[in-house]
C-alpha cells in the first residue's frame, strides 16, 4: 500500500456507477478530493500491526438466535405493495433494466 | 481436445434448500403462490428489517456438505454482496464470502473414460433475489423468490468436456435428492446452474480468461451450451482476438450464447460482513448427529449392489437412480433374500407399470413385502413364471397379498399326478396324428404337447410332472 492512498477521479466516477448514481464532471471532482481526505484519515489504521490478530466481525460475544422453519404470511401482498410508486395487479413495476 | 485447445470447465450449481420458511424470514416458500404473496418487509427490503436466520437452512446445508465430503465450517459469517439491481431490493445479497459453512468436498462422476473425481471449492449458503419480467419500456418485479434459501455449490475447473459437466450436475443433483436437501427440479427453478468455460492450448498450464455462462435450466442445455461456447472461444482467439471477462446468456432456440454484461470483479462487490447477523457457529457434536444420520448415497450403493448383491453395473445404476427406488429394492431383496430376482421383478415389472401408470413409487400399492412375497411363490413352485405376472399385475391394482390371489383364483401349479394323467391322456388322444408322428421319430413335436396340456390347464401344471408324465406315455 502506498503511504498516502487516494481516490482518483475514474475511481470516483467507477464508485457512482457501481452506487448507481449519476453525478456531473463537478460532483465527482468534489467527491475524489473528499474521499481521498476520508483515506488519508483512515489510513492511519494500516500503521498498526495485526499480525497473528483474527478479522473482528462483531465486538459483542453473544450467540446468533436462530429461528424454527415454520412458514408464517404476516401480511398480503397488496399490503407489500401499498408503498410502490407504480404497480402492476400485484408486481412491481420498476424502470426497464434490459 | 478441441482443434488443439483444452476446456477448462467448473460450475456453480444453486440449489434451492427445502425449507418450509425463507432463510431471514417466515415467508412460505412455495412455489405456486399468487404474485408476492410471499412476501413481507424482509423480503422486500424495507427500511429497518432485520434477518433471522431459518435454522433448517442451516441443518440442510451441513447435510449436503457432509454429503459432498466438505469440511464443515464451526464458524461461518455472512457478508453482504453489494450491487444495484431491482430484483435485489435492499441493494445487496445476503451470502457468505470469505468464511462459507462447506468447503473443500469431492463429488465421483461416471465419465466416458472411467470414474472421475470433481473437486468442489465450497457451498455457501445465501438468499435468492426476487424475479424480474421485462415488458421494454418497463420491468414487472416478484419478489417470491427473495429470500428463499440457496445452498451454492461450487466446483473447481477440473471439468473438461461439455458431457463430463452435465455428469457432474446429474450427479450432484442425484446426491441432493438423495439426502433430501433440495427437491432438484429444473423447471421451477429449484436447481440453477452457471458454467464458468475457458479455453487453452493443449499443454499450457496457465488459464484462459473465463466466460461465465448464466442460469441454464436443462441437463442437455449445459452440454449445448459449453458446446457452443468452446467452438466460440477458440474462434475468438485463432482470429486474433482476446476473450473478454463477461456474463454471456444461453439461448438455447438459436443454440448459442450472447453478451449479458462484462463481469464484475469481486472487489466490486465490496463485500463485508453483515452487521445485522452475528456469525454462524455451529458445534462439532451437531456436525457429528448430522453425520450420523445421512443415508448411504448412491455411489456407495452401487458399489454394495455390485459386489455383495451380484447385480450389473446397469442394474445397480438403475435401482440407485433415486433414494425411494434403492429403498424399495433393498427392502425386496431383504425379505425374500432374493436381490437378483428382486432386481429383475423392479426393473421389467414394476418400473413399466409404474412408467404406464406415471404414478410416484410412494403411491403405488405393492409393497416390497407383497413383492417379495411373490417372488417366493414362483421360488417354492407354487406357481409358474408366467402366472406370476398375471398375479403382479392384480397385486398393482388391487394391493393385494399374492398369497390371496393365488388361493382366490386357484392359480397354484396342479402337481396332482392323476388330476394331471387325466388331461394329458385327453390331449394325446385328441392328437393320435401327432403322437404316431413323434414315435416314428419328430422328437421335436414334444413341445407342442407340452404346450396343449398348458392351455388346458390355463398355465397352471407343474411343468416338472408334465414332463415326467409325458414321457412316460409316450417313451414308455
Amino acid at each position: 500500500m502506498s503511504d498516502s492512498p487516494s481516490i482518483d477521479i475514474s475511481t470516483a466516477e467507477k464508485m457512482s456507477r457501481l452506487a448507481n448514481l449519476k453525478m456531473s464532471s463537478e460532483q465527482l471532482k468534489e467527491m475524489s478530493f473528499t474521499l481521498t481526505k476520508v483515506v488519508q484519515l483512515f489510513h492511519s489504521l494500516s500503521q498498526v500491526n495485526t499480525e497473528g490478530i483474527e478479522p473482528l466481525v462483531t465486538p459483542v460475544d453473544i450467540r446468533l438466535v436462530l429461528r424454527s422453519d415454520l412458514a408464517k404470511t404476516n401480511f398480503s401482498a397488496e399490503e407489500m405493495l401499498s408503498n410502490a410508486p407504480e404497480k402492476t395487479g400485484n408486481l412491481f413495476t420498476v424502470p426497464p433494466v434490459v | 481436445m478441441y482443434r488443439g485447445y483444452e476446456a477448462v470447465i467448473g460450475l456453480e450449481v444453486h440449489a434451492q434448500l427445502k425449507t418450509n420458511s425463507k432463510i431471514f424470514s417466515s415467508d412460505p416458500t412455495n412455489f405456486e403462490a399468487s404474485d408476492n404473496q410471499n412476501t413481507s418487509p424482509v423480503s422486500v427490503g424495507m427500511p429497518g428489517a432485520l434477518p433471522v436466520l431459518n435454522e433448517q437452512a442451516v441443518k440442510l446445508a451441513v447435510i449436503t456438505g457432509l454429503a459432498l465430503g466438505c469440511s464443515i465450517r464451526t464458524k461461518s459469517v455472512f457478508s453482504r454482496k453489494n450491487y444495484f439491481y431491482p430484483d435485489l431490493p435492499k441493494g445487496y445479497q445476503i451470502s457468505q464470502y470469505d468464511e462459507p459453512i462447506c468447503e473443500h468436498g469431492h463429488l465421483e462422476i461416471q465419465t466416458e473414460t472411467g470414474p472421475k473425481t470433481v473437486r468442489i471449492l465450497r457451498a455457501h449458503l445465501e438468499e435468492d433475489a426476487g424475479k424480474s419480467t421485462h415488458h421494454g419500456d418497463f420491468t414487472l418485479i416478484n419478489y417470491n423468490r427473495s429470500g428463499i434459501p440457496l445452498l451454492e455449490i461450487v466446483s473447481e475447473p477440473d471439468l473438461r468436456t461439455p458431457a463430463e459437466a452435465a455428469d457432474y450436475a446429474r450427479t450432484l443433483r442425484q446426491v441432493l435428492q438423495y439426502v433430501e436437501s433440495c427437491d432438484g427440479n429444473l423447471e421451477e427453478g429449484s436447481l440453477r446452474c452457471d458454467c464458468n468455460v475457458s479455453v487453452r492450448k493443449a499443454g499450457e498450464s496457465k488459464l484462459g480468461t473465463r466466460v461465465e455462462i448464466k442460469n441454464i435450466n436443462s441437463f442437455r442445455f449445459i452440454e449445448k451450451a459449453i458446446e457452443y461456447e468452446i467452438e466460440r472461444q477458440i474462434d475468438e482467439i485463432e482470429a486474433g482476438r482476446k476473450i473478454i471477462q463477461e456474463t454471456r446468456l444461453y439461448d438455447p432456440d438459436k443454440n448459442r450464447t450472447f453478451t449479458m454484461r462484462t463481469k464484475e470483479d469481486a472487489e466490486d462487490y465490496r463485500y463485508f460482513p453483515d452487521p445485522d447477523l452475528l456469525p454462524l457457529v455451529i458445534t462439532s457434536s451437531y456436525i457429528h448427529e448430522i453425520r450420523k444420520a445421512l443415508p448411504t448415497l448412491p455411489q456407495d450403493r452401487c458399489k454394495v449392489y455390485i459386489q455383495h448383491l451380484g447385480l450389473s453395473d446397469y442394474d445397480a445404476k438403475v435401482l440407485t437412480e433415486t433414494r425411494d427406488l434403492a429403498d424399495y429394492f433393498e427392502k425386496t431383496a431383504q425379505i425374500s433374500q432374493r436381490p437378483k430376482e428382486a432386481a429383475n421383478w423392479i426393473m421389467n415389472e414394476l418400473l413399466r407399470e409404474l412408467k404406464n401408470s406415471s404414478q410416484k413409487l410412494s403411491e403405488i400399492k405393492i409393497s416390497p413385502s407383497q413383492l417379495a412375497e411373490l417372488i417366493e411363490l414362483v421360488e417354492k413352485g407354487v406357481i409358474s413364471g408366467k402366472i406370476a405376472k398375471a398375479v403382479f399385475g392384480e397385486c398393482w391394482s388391487s394391493g393385494k397379498n399374492p398369497h390371496d390371489i393365488v388361493n382366490a383364483q386357484g392359480l397354484g401349479l396342479i402337481s396332482d399326478e392323476s388330476a394331471l394323467e387325466a388331461v394329458i391322456d385327453r390331449v394325446l388322444s385328441s392328437n393320435e396324428k401327432s403322437v404316431n408322428e413323434y414315435k416314428a421319430g419328430k422328437t421335436k413335436l414334444l413341445g407342442f404337447f407340452v404346450g396343449a396340456i398348458m392351455k388346458e390347464t390355463k398355465g397352471q401344471a407343474s411343468p416338472e410332472v408334465v414332463n415326467k408324465i409325458l414321457s412316460k406315455k409316450l417313451n414308455g
